[in-house]
Formats: C-alpha cells, structure tokens, sequence
C-alpha cells in the first residue's frame, strides 16, 4: 500500500514556485543532482499555475513562466509532484510523501521555497461558501470551476486584488468592484516606486485598463458578509459610509504572509515571520536555504534572483549568484514598499464579534479566545489551532488580532498518513534519481 | 476538444474537462459541500491545501483536501452533503 | 505575606496541583495555589487523560479504583469542554498468556467490587470491528472513562477558588523550610508546602526520586465510528514495567471528536522533541493491532514527560528532608486517574482524618535514605 523510497541528492528544492524553479535549475544546470518537490500536480506555484483548457504553451502563459518551465524540464532534475515535505528527520534528512509512497530524501543542501499563503481575517460571514481568498478563487478557477456571468467582489488588500480581478473578468466574471484597505495616501507613494519597475507599472495599469467599469475603491474593507448556505451581499465600509453589494462570490484576503513552518521544522531563525537569510540566501542552518516569498513577501521578480543566487551557491558557484546581487537590492525595496503600503489597518482588529468564528478547523469563535493571553492557552483551553490546518489559518489571524506568537512546530509540518511515520529497515535497494 | 473524465459525485454522474481538480468539480453544481464540526456549511476558501475546507471522501479514504486531487475517470467523490 | 494566613501552600496547577488545591480547600484548609504557567500545561496537557484502574501492584490497584471512584461521581459537575466519556477500557489479549493474564484480571477485579466482563473474540469484533480479527478476546472495564485533562484542571483550580483558595500567578524559584519564594520576590509561608510540579519536581526539592519519562502520543483527524472505547495491549504492563529500555504499547483513545489518539511511548530522554524512531515504532505497533489505521491522517505529534518513580507508585506524604514539605508527585502514566485519590489522602491527613485506603504504600519515606541537599 505505502510504497517507501530512500533517495539522495546534492540539492533539494522544495517548493515549484518561480523562486524553487528557478532555484532547480540554477543548481541542476550548475552541475548538481536535484530534486524537486511540490504539493501541487503541476510546477508553477500559484503565480505561475497554468488555467485547464489552455494550451501549454507560450501564448497562455506569459513568455516568462513558459521559458523556465522548459528550462526546468531541461535541466535533470527529478521531480516530485503531488508530493509533500511532512517532517524533518535529522541535519541532512527529510521525509515527504505522496498519494502512493513516503519518500525519504537525504541531501547536502535544501533551498526551501515554501511560498506564502493569503492573510485571512475574520467578520462576520467570513466562514460562509462562497467566500474565497482571492488568490483561492484564482486558482479553484484555472483548476475547472466556471465563473461566467457570477457577481463578484473583490476586497482586502494587497496588489494580488487587481491581478485577480483582471483574470476572474477574462473568464466571464462580473466584477462588482474591488475594495483595498489600503488608503490613498499609501496607495500614491507605491505606484511612484513601480515607475522605477516598468514592467510592473504597465501590468497594473492594464488590469485597471481591464476593470474599468469595476469600481476600485482604496480605504473601504469588508465589515460582514451574508447569505443562508452562500454569500448573496457583502457589507463594507470607508470609516464613515458603509455600502451593501448583492454578489455570487465574495474574494477577500489582506496580502501575503510566508509559509515558514519547514524552516521552523528545521530550526531556521525566523524574524518578523520571516526566514532570517544571509547575502547568499542562507538560513540561520547551515544546510538550509530560503528564498521567494518564504523569506519576505516580495513578488515575483525577486523570487526568481533569491532561488537562483540560493540555487548557484548551493551547487557550489556562488561566484555567479555574486553578480544577481544588486538587482535583488533594488527589488528588495520594491517588496518592502509595497509591504508598507498593504499593512492591514487597525480598524480591521475590530471586525470580529464574540460569536464569529476564528478557528475554523474547530469552530471556536472569539468570545472563547479573547481572554486568554497566549496562543498556547488558547490551544490548550479551546482546541483554536489543533485542527489539521495547524493553525496556520487562525494563528495568523491571532497574531494580527492580538499579537500572539505561534509558537514552534511539532511534526509533522502537514497532516500526514500514519504509515508514512512508520520507518521500517530498509528492504529494498536504494534508489538514486 | 477537451478530454472529458466520468466521475460519480454524491452519487450524481458528471463529466469534467480533464485537469480539473475535484473540488472545482463538486464547486459546479453547489458552493458549500463540507459540515464544519458545528454543522456549519463550508466550501473551499484558499485554493493550496491550507485551509481544509475542501476536504471529501475520495474513491473511500476520507478527509482528503479536494484542491489538490486532479478528477480521473471512474472517481467516487462522497461529501458531507 | 505573614506566617499563618495559608494552612497550605501548592506548587504546581497540574491535574494533581489542581486537585489538591480542590480537595484542601472544600475541607476548610486556606489553600495558596501558585500557578507559573496555567492550569494543566504540561504533562496534564500532553497525556492520554485515561481514568483507569490498573493493578501492577495492590497499593495501584487501590489507589486508582480509589480514585477513578471519585472522578465518577465529579463527573456531572464538569463542564461539556472536559468531555468526559465513562467509555470504559478494553484490555485486549494478543495470545493465549495474555488470555490467561485476563482471566487473573477478571477474578481480581470481582474480588474488589470493579465490575469487569470478559469478552470473546467475536464478542470483541463486534464491539471494535478495526481491531484484527486474531486476537484472543478481551477485558472490558466498563468504569474507566477519559477526558481532556487541561480543562479538569482548570476546573479544579477554579473549584479551589470557589471555596476560598487564593492563587498566585508567578515563578517559583524556592521552596523549602517553609517558604515559597517567587521570581518576582514574593515570599509567602506556611508549615505545609505541597511540591505537586510533577517532572519539574527534583528541581524545586532536590533529591526526590523522580526521573522524566518522555512519551509521544499522535492524534488522527476525524473518523467518528473508528474507535469507541480506550483500548490498551496487555502488553503495555510490560512497556510500563521496564523501568530502563525504551517501550512502546499499543494504546489508543476516542475522543468525542472523532479523532483517535495514538499512544504510547516510555523513555528516560528529558529532550521534548520528536524522537520519529520511536514514533515510528509506536505506531506500528498500533497498526498490529488496528490495521485501518495505516491509512489514517495523522494531524499532531507531540511528548510529554510523566514523573516517574524507582517502584512506579506516587510519592504522596511527608519529605522526610524537610518538614515543611509534603509531595504529591511521581504519578508517571496514572497522574490524571490519580489525582483526586492523591488530593484526598493528603486533605484527610492534614486534617488528622483516617484515610480511606492507607496512605503509607506511598509515603516518600518508604523509599529509604533520603540524600539531599
């Protein structure tokens, strides 16, 4: 039933992201052996995921996506998809799994490109079907679910809103507007610093160009949603006016936070949430590499420098990550103004009420969480976060709502399957990729 | 012309475009299709296997995350509703 | 903080802290509760929360039924988050010695009023139809039951205060001669102080007898209908008798949840990680003997560690290194069963009240020549 696997390599990547595929590829065409491991069926990550239906080539996918992926696919490494990084079983050592085997990887270096996943914060009618992260509803549509002719609202924050609302309308979505915490005053400044990125500024004036009959409205965010079995309107509000919008779907997610529980797992310092790197994008663990979104929400661009200055130096030639150097300055600040610009504001701490639901995993609403002082009490007394989410959707909540920490991580960084966790000996010959 | 795959979800024949993963399948006929552990209604939310709110029984082993399982032929999709 | 004002100081809001706590202060003692972290943090928060009677020596045997007695009639006073679940317990028999050893259990417990029923193979099935199918049969004690011990604990701290307990939130740094001393430079005093700090124990009084055992348990996500009722190896007497190699028995819990909790594990290692060799092993061994539970999603691991003894019975008494200090520790894997039976022995001794089963089998001094600091 379980089959068992014991490989090695020189470099694991895990993570099939711009910042992981760029990391394999620097590494394998490097001259290392890599292997490749992402929960998803197919490489690309979020940013990059192919839409069912389109063609795989490069007229659906920008030219950018399509020439790494060929390169990817070029390059030698193995890859493992639908595959999944459970537990770390020592310094060099790593356990994952898929549907049909648990796969045991040993390696001389690991670049995590773990990704982030969407902030979502709770009001009520957060818990409702139909409402989606954006990014979520981004990838549920290119994963087959039909959009065309459905009111949709957009809100949050974040520049994830505009790119999202621009797509849902290419497949037939009704836009009914897009709503960003983020006020004017934050807005300005960032779009002065995209002039330096054309690139980036062309993009976001065509998805505007794109949603011109949508409202986009900067300083409103989401006070509640309603609906018996699905959301039918969305209430928000500026501070001062609020406005109820009748919708099919209601997409909401404030920005981008990093999946850091592998470098936990591997005992990574982390600062502000993110994986503390050095120049050459290592970790505070000598083994471990951290890159992409992992290591600071930064976006796309500089997610494919980090994973190549990580990938190069992990195969031995940083004398070629040197030179990636001063683009990944100029894009570092990019990334920390834009996460200036979409810090979720205070108002947003006070959506939630006593009866909504904060751990959704456990259905435990605020009323039972707030009068504890920690994450760990509020565990321990209230089952919020021992669910198989692991937290990871009502911790980051909690820690924007009342500062608490998360804690460390136990194993295993996924819900994995039992026999997964029973190492027996070896039978089998090795198998090398 | 798309490949469609015949797969059976709460008992209901349906046929996919080939490369859809189950939860948008089960998504085009309904929107919530999990209880939470109140009975709440629920539905997918974050599309990368984070959430859990997707999660169905597929082909008998329960709790699976439906966001990333591709629909195959001959597939029995079972949810909460 | 004057001398007098508590007839008793307890260290420690662990289940045994808190039920202490409880039992003094509902017998009239002024009770001090000294709380560092909360109630049931630690191993209270990290075990199987099993109400069980076992008998790998009469004074346990005692103690527990004396106990699980007590937990039974609490039982209506505790609120729906402790979820409490007189389940019972199935000891199941692998082989034909183990059959044997239920036939010895079934004879002992009728001869001390626990109602027990032996179950036959197919008696067995189809009361746990994921066991596999071989086994011998079984012993089901229906009074044994489990809860989520971090909220008894709570509980009980909070039926301390109800009767007039004061707690005082802060670290303790010294115990002895009969004063508490914390962090924070509080000092509060009384002729009695109850080290109840369970694994944390040796630090505050040097010189207990009491090791950390580390176990691991694991918890599945939900599968209502999996499992109904606490099912343990005769085996795990085996596992819980070595008192140096390290063990693991099939052990497994419902919880009203769905979920199956997954256990155990005994070695003498302080470290709190995940050993995921031993994990492994336990794991396995819990696949023997409920197959479908290979293909289950396991969502969290975790260890504690229990306060382990040189003889596995509770150190419950007079320190002879001070006189100013009684314990109430070393309940290894029976602190949550125990607890209220510990409570009670010490509020009936303090009180000058005849216990209602001897306390000496667990009085500190019977472990001989004390050194300590």
């Amino acid at each position: 039933m379980n089959k068992r696997m014991d490989l090695d390599c020189d470099v694991l990547v895990v993570g099939a992201g711009p910042a992981g595929i760029a990391a394999c590829v620097a590494a394998a065409e490097s001259g290392a052996r890599v292997i490749l491991i992402d929960d998803n069926p197919l490489p690309g990550g979020q940013i990059w995921r192919a839409a069912i239906g389109d063609p795989a080539n490069p007229k659906s996918q920008n030219n950018e996506a399509a020439s790494w992926l060929r390169r990817l696919q070029a390059s030698g490494a193995t890859q493992f998809l639908s595959t999944r990084v459970v537990a770390r079983l020592g310094a060099k050592l790593v356990l994952a799994e898929n549907e049909s085997s648990s796969i045991e990887i040993a390696f001389r270096h690991a670049i995590l490109a773990t990704g982030a996943r969407e902030l979502l914060l709770p009001f009520p009618g957060w818990t409702l079907p139909n409402v989606f992260a954006p990014g979520g509803l981004q990838a549920l549509v290119k994963s087959g679910l039909p959009v065309q002719g459905k009111r949709v609202v957009i809100a949050g924050t974040g520049p994830l809103l505009l790119a999202v609302a621009a797509f849902l309308k290419s497949k037939g979505a009704r836009i009914e507007g897009i709503y960003d915490q983020a006020a004017w005053r934050q807005i300005i400044p960032f779009a002065i610093t995209l002039i330096k990125r054309p690139a980036l500024l062309v993009s976001a004036l065509a998805y505007r160009a794109s949603l011109l009959t949508s409202p986009l409205r900067y300083g409103w965010w989401p006070v509640s949603a309603t609906g018996e079995d699905a959301v039918r309107s969305v209430t928000l509000t500026n501070g001062k006016r609020t406005k109820t919008i009748a919708c099919d779907m209601f997409a909401c997610g404030f920005h981008l936070i990093p999946n850091t529980e592998l470098q936990s797992a591997f005992g990574c310092r982390l600062v502000d949430g993110n994986a503390l790197v050095d120049e050459l994008q290592r970790t505070s663990v000598n083994e471990a590499f951290s890159v992409g979104e992992s290591a600071g929400v930064g976006g796309l661009d500089l997610a494919l420098v980090e994973g190549q200055i990580a990938g190069f130096t992990a195969a031995g030639k940083d004398s070629n990550a040197r030179p990636l150097f001063r683009k990944r300055r100029a894009l570092r600040k990019i990334s920390a103004a834009m996460d200036r610009t979409f810090e979720p504001r205070p108002e947003l701490r006070n959506l939630v009420q006593e009866d909504t639901i904060v751990c959704r995993c456990e259905d435990v609403p605020w009323v039972s969480l707030r009068r504890y002082h920690s994450m760990r009490h509020a565990r321990i007394y209230t089952r919020c976060g021992m669910g198989p989410c692991q937290g990871r959707v009502c911790g980051a909540a909690l820690n924007f709502l009342t500062g608490w920490e998360t804690g460390a991580t136990r194993p295993p960084i996924y819900p994995v399957r039992l026999s997964t966790l029973i190492r027996e000996p070896q039978i089998s010959p090795k198998e090398k990729p | 012309m798309p490949n469609l795959v015949k797969m059976t979800i709460d008992g209901a024949e349906v046929n996919v475009q080939a490369g859809a993963t189950v939860a948008a399948a089960i998504l085009i006929t309904r929107s919530g299709f999990r209880r939470s552990v109140q009975g709440e209604l629920r539905g997918p939310v974050c599309g990368m296997g984070i959430c859990f709110e997707c999660r169905a029984t597929v082909d008998g082993q329960p709790q699976l995350r439906t966001c990333q399982r591709l629909c195959e032929n001959g597939m029995v999709v079972n949810t909460d509703e | 903080m004057t001398a007098g004002t508590y007839d008793c100081i307890v260290v420690g809001t662990g289940i045994v802290g808190a039920a202490c706590a409880a039992s003094f202060a509902k017998d009239g003692i002024r009770v001090a509760l000294i709380d560092c972290l909360g109630a049931g943090l630690l191993a209270t928060a990290a075990g199987m929360g099993h109400i069980v009677v076992m008998d790998d020596s009469p004074a346990q045997f005692l103690l527990t039924r004396y106990s699980q007695k007590l937990w039974l009639s609490l039982a209506d006073n505790l609120p729906p988050t402790a979820e409490f679940r007189n389940c019972g317990t199935l000891w199941v028999a692998a082989d034909n010695e183990e059959r044997s050893e239920i036939e010895r259990k079934h004879a002992l417990y009728k001869d001390h009023d626990v109602p027990t029923r032996i179950l036959s193979r197919s008696e067995l099935a189809v009361l746990e139809p994921e066991l596999r199918p071989e086994l011998e049969g079984a012993l089901l004690v229906q009074s044994d039951a489990v809860l989520y011990a971090p909220i008894a604990a709570q509980c009980l701290t909070q039926a301390a205060v109800a009767k007039g307990a004061h707690i005082f939130d802060g670290e303790v740094i010294s115990i002895g001669q009969g004063t508490v001393t914390l962090r924070d430079g509080r000092i509060i005093q009384s002729q009695r102080i109850v080290n109840a700090a369970g694994e944390r124990s040796p630090e505050l009084t040097p010189g207990i007898p009491v090791k950390k055992r580390k176990g691991h348990l694991a918890i599945t996500d939900r599968y209502p209908g999996f499992l109904n009722h606490q099912i343990v190896e005769l085996g795990y007497l085996k596992s819980a008798h070595s008192v140096s190699l390290d063990s693991v028995a099939f052990n497994v819990q419902p919880r009203l949840t769905g979920q199956v909790l997954i256990g155990s594990s005994r070695q003498f290692d302080t470290t709190s990680e995940v050993d995921h060799a031993i994990l492994g092993r336990m794991l396995a061994r819990a696949v023997e003997y409920m197959p479908g539970l290979a293909s289950c999603s396991i969502i969290r691991t975790w260890t504690g560690h229990r306060a382990a003894t040189p003889d596995k019975l509770p150190l419950i008494g007079p320190w002879p290194g001070d006189e100013t200090i009684f314990l109430a520790t070393g309940h290894e894997g029976l602190g949550i069963t125990t607890s209220l039976g510990t409570a009670e022995l010490l509020s009936a001794y303090f009180n000058g009240h005849t216990t209602e089963i001897p306390i000496e089998p667990y009085l500190p001094a019977r472990l001989g020549e004390v050194v300590h600091a």
